[in-house]
């Protein structure tokens, strides 16, 4: 009787659970598909399981390859401007002001760009550099359910937004950087807008803060999750604050300092095991510092130009132009041939916010790039998640993926 | 005759329920989801035209928002979600990549997602200010409640057919 | 400091080195396709090199790329490089195959240089050494061709499979679109 309620019912008695062997279970495949809320925009990623667990993967990016580099070879120089805010479209600045780098490098005029200008370019993109970790704190806050960080981190982007729309037209894809300078000056009211700014958002991010930092369930889904040793991750090309988080003191504005930044005092945050909790840590305390550089840029910025002062590079004056010949006909070389830039190959890189954000621009001596190749930080390190959410859970996967932080943009360019 | 009125009545009645709750499925794909995402945040509020709360299935959504550029490779998955909506059902084309492609024309980016399904409601811009997004649902709207979004003039042209023929 | 770097390749691979050379700041040293792993992995394991951090892997192709003569006379040159470094770094190749790594541990960076010849676009692959070459080569191989013996996933990443051709070469027309679903155009 009790072999026949065993079978039918399937209960078993407590002393046979122990002799109970694991069920063989099969392996099953699991699509987190391109259209899928936690991936970002366009991430494909097949998952082998077994139950929850992930035992194997294929990450396949792609799904938003825009053809950067194809149309940078039919766009002049500064025509290619608005391609490069495309591509980490939540720090367009950085890009821009990278992609201006090397060509610079290539024209030999890095030590001739101004001053202000300069410190105008490191001003921009440490506004972008928080738009960027704000974006990427909130909406993986969203994704492990805290729908409230994500609207407090929107709110202090959005007016962000808004003072950069003040300074170049536009919220979110600038353009804003010329090769040689910028294209607008600031504002005059630009300071005192700072300064109420970052008052407003250090007071955002100790809300968020209070109530992600210490909270039992943020802290038990995304520590020890996606933990990666240092030495693997450097391996991995690795960079930004996911390579910080593992503990590698590694950060260009530090090590390659460009622009003003070795005159502006900072700290570089470093975190411990690797793991989503350091990184989102490394975020935080990064967002803290760039509000220090901010406050000492806007301190210490000189008056002055804000182009260069070279007719092979830059726009005449519009005076000049509607009232000379000559300004009119360099006007319209400068349009329709672009800046001759002589023949060359120069690697610029910069501290995007994602890690090293570099370009690599080969010029053929006429105004249009012949090759403009962008390493890409989070194609690199969406690289490292295949080998990350290896014995972790499905859930695991939306911190491991938020806390990368890939941009769909700069990831398939 | 009083059947006619009464079947447009409720005709009314139906559009006037859906256009003020939309659930809509944010297709999203490049920077204009930072747009979408200022769009749904307060200050621009989407909340209040009741399209506030995303559902990431197709089969609970009505409206489905293309945010960003659509590539060639993404084409296909495009269309089994909108395949598996169920009608009646709205399309907003969100940013320029998704209207017409936008600035890339190359071998990757489709121009424009109504390549792949029919939209109803196009939104210019690189991206479009929140303002124009709203603008648009206000648009949208008017649409549902006239019945003429795609699906809604295909829906009826069936309903006719089937009752004719 | 890389001066150190270059003069050591020079030192213990000459044949296998075609050029070296220094500008911008940066250092390039273009090889032959069969020194390449043996350079890679001395710059990889020497504790002076010490090159841990792999930066990125891209190709270029020179197909049309007439440079001008020095003097600055419109002549064209063909392939022939104008200044050091630049170039495809052989007279015959087509493709340069270009990998930038560096150091962490001092600092210092370097850019290979491999030229590829038209009908002979393979390479070895680096992506046992340095697991970021994985992903990157198959980028490169699925915009412009490139080959890599030796990799353990060779297939595209950007584009689907169903894509024929390379798109970055220069004989790919930007607009030539090959796409995969379109919709019948009714009247509605």
């Amino acid at each position: 009787m009790a072999e026949l309620r065993k079978l039918v019912l399937g209960r078993k008695n407590l002393e046979d659970l122990d002799e109970e062997q694991e069920l063989p279970s099969e392996l099953m495949t699991v699509n987190m598909g391109p259209s899928h809320p936690a991936m970002h925009g366009t991430v494909r990623i097949i998952l082998t399981v077994d139950g929850e667990r992930v035992v194997e993967s294929d990450v396949q990016p792609g799904f938003l390859h825009r053809c950067f580099e194809k149309e940078s070879e039919d766009a002049t120089y500064t025509q290619v401007f608005p391609y490069t805010d495309r591509l980490n479209y939540v720090s367009p600045m950085i890009n821009n002001v990278g992609y201006a780098m090397a060509v610079e490098k290539l024209l030999g005029i890095v030590d001739r760009v101004p001053l202000r200008a300069q410190y105008i370019r490191v001003l921009v993109s440490e506004i972008s550099r928080l738009t960027d970790h704000q974006t990427c704190i909130g909406a993986s806050a969203m994704e492990l359910g805290a729908f409230t960080p994500f609207l407090y981190m929107l709110k202090a982007r959005e007016w962000l937004f808004e003072l950069l729309e003040e300074l170049s037209g536009a919220r979110l894809t600038y353009s804003y950087v010329r090769i040689g300078g910028v294209s607008h000056d600031l504002t005059a009211d630009f300071d005192a807008r700072l300064t109420d700014l970052l008052g407003k958002i250090e007071v955002v991010l100790v809300e968020c803060e209070d109530m992600l930092t210490n909270n039992r369930i943020f802290r038990d889904r995304m520590e020890g999750v996606g933990p990666l040793g240092a030495d693997e991750a450097i391996s991995y090309g690795l960079t930004g604050p996911c390579l910080r988080a593992c503990g590698v003191d590694y950060d260009v504005r530090k090590d390659n300092p460009y622009l003003v930044y070795d005159r502006l005092e900072f700290d570089v945050p470093i975190g411990t095991r690797g793991d989503c909790f350091d990184r989102y840590l490394v975020r935080l305390v990064e967002m803290r510092q760039s509000i220090r550089i901010l406050r000492q840029a806007m301190h210490d910025i000189p008056a002055g130009p804000i182009m260069i002062d070279d007719p092979r590079v830059t726009l005449p004056p519009k005076q000049e132009t509607y009232n000379t010949i000559e300004a009119m006909i360099r006007h319209f070389k400068h349009i329709m041939d672009g800046i001759k830039v002589p023949p060359g190959e120069a690697y610029a890189w910069v501290e995007g916010g994602n890690g090293e954000l570099g370009f690599f621009v080969i010029s053929d001596g006429t105004g249009r790039p012949w090759k403009c190749y962008c390493r890409s930080p989070s194609f690199i390190n969406l690289s490292t998640i295949s080998r990350t959410i290896r014995g972790h859970l499905i859930s695991d996967v939306v911190p491991i993926f938020g806390m990368i932080n890939m941009i769909g943009g700069e990831c398939d360019k | 005759m009083g059947l006619e009125i009464a079947t447009t009545r409720l005709e009314d009645a139906a559009n006037w329920g859906r256009k003020f709750s939309l659930f809509t499925y944010p297709f999203v794909t490049a920077c204009c989801g930072m747009e979408f995402m200022s769009v749904a945040a307060p200050k621009y509020d989407i909340a209040r035209f009741g399209a506030e709360f995303p559902r990431f299935s197709p089969r609970q959504s009505d409206l489905l928002m293309i945010v960003g550029t659509i590539t060639e490779r993404q084409g296909p998955i495009l269309k089994r979600v909108y395949d598996q909506m169920a009608e009646p059902k709205w399309v907003i084309a969100f940013g320029v990549c998704a209207s017409t492609g936008g600035f890339y024309q190359n071998y990757s980016a489709m121009p424009g997602a109504d390549q792949v399904i029919p939209v109803d409601v196009y939104i210019p811009g690189c991206p479009p200010r929140p303002e124009q997004v709203l603008d648009a649902i206000v648009l949208l709207m008017k649409r549902v409640q006239e019945g003429r979004g795609h699906s809604q003039v295909r829906q009826k042209r069936e309903r006719q057919l089937r009752a004719g023929g | 400091m890389a001066q150190a770097v270059l003069d050591a390749l020079k030192a213990r691979f000459g044949p296998g080195i075609l050029d070296l050379s220094s500008r911008h700041g940066e250092h390039v040293a273009v090889l032959k396709r069969d020194a390449l792993r043996e350079v890679a992995v001395f710059l990889r394991d020497d504790p002076a090199m010490a090159f841990n951090l792999p930066c990125y892997c891209t190709c270029i192709d020179y197909l049309g790329l007439e440079a001008l003569a020095p003097s600055g006379s419109a002549e064209p040159t063909g392939y022939a490089s104008r200044t050091p470094g630049d170039g495809p770094g052989a007279p015959d190749a087509r493709f340069a195959l270009v990998y930038e790594l560096r150091s962490l541990v001092h600092g210092h960076r370097i850019r290979l240089k491999v030229p590829l010849r038209e009908d002979d676009v393979v390479a070895p692959s680096l992506a046992d050494l340095w697991p970021a070459f994985n992903w990157l080569e198959r980028e490169t191989y699925d915009m412009y061709g490139v080959s890599f013996t030796g990799h353990p996933d060779l297939r595209r990443i950007y584009m689907y499979d169903e894509f024929v051709g390379h798109p970055l070469r220069k004989d790919y027309p930007k607009e030539r679109r090959q796409p995969l679903v379109r919709r019948e155009w009714t009247d509605e």
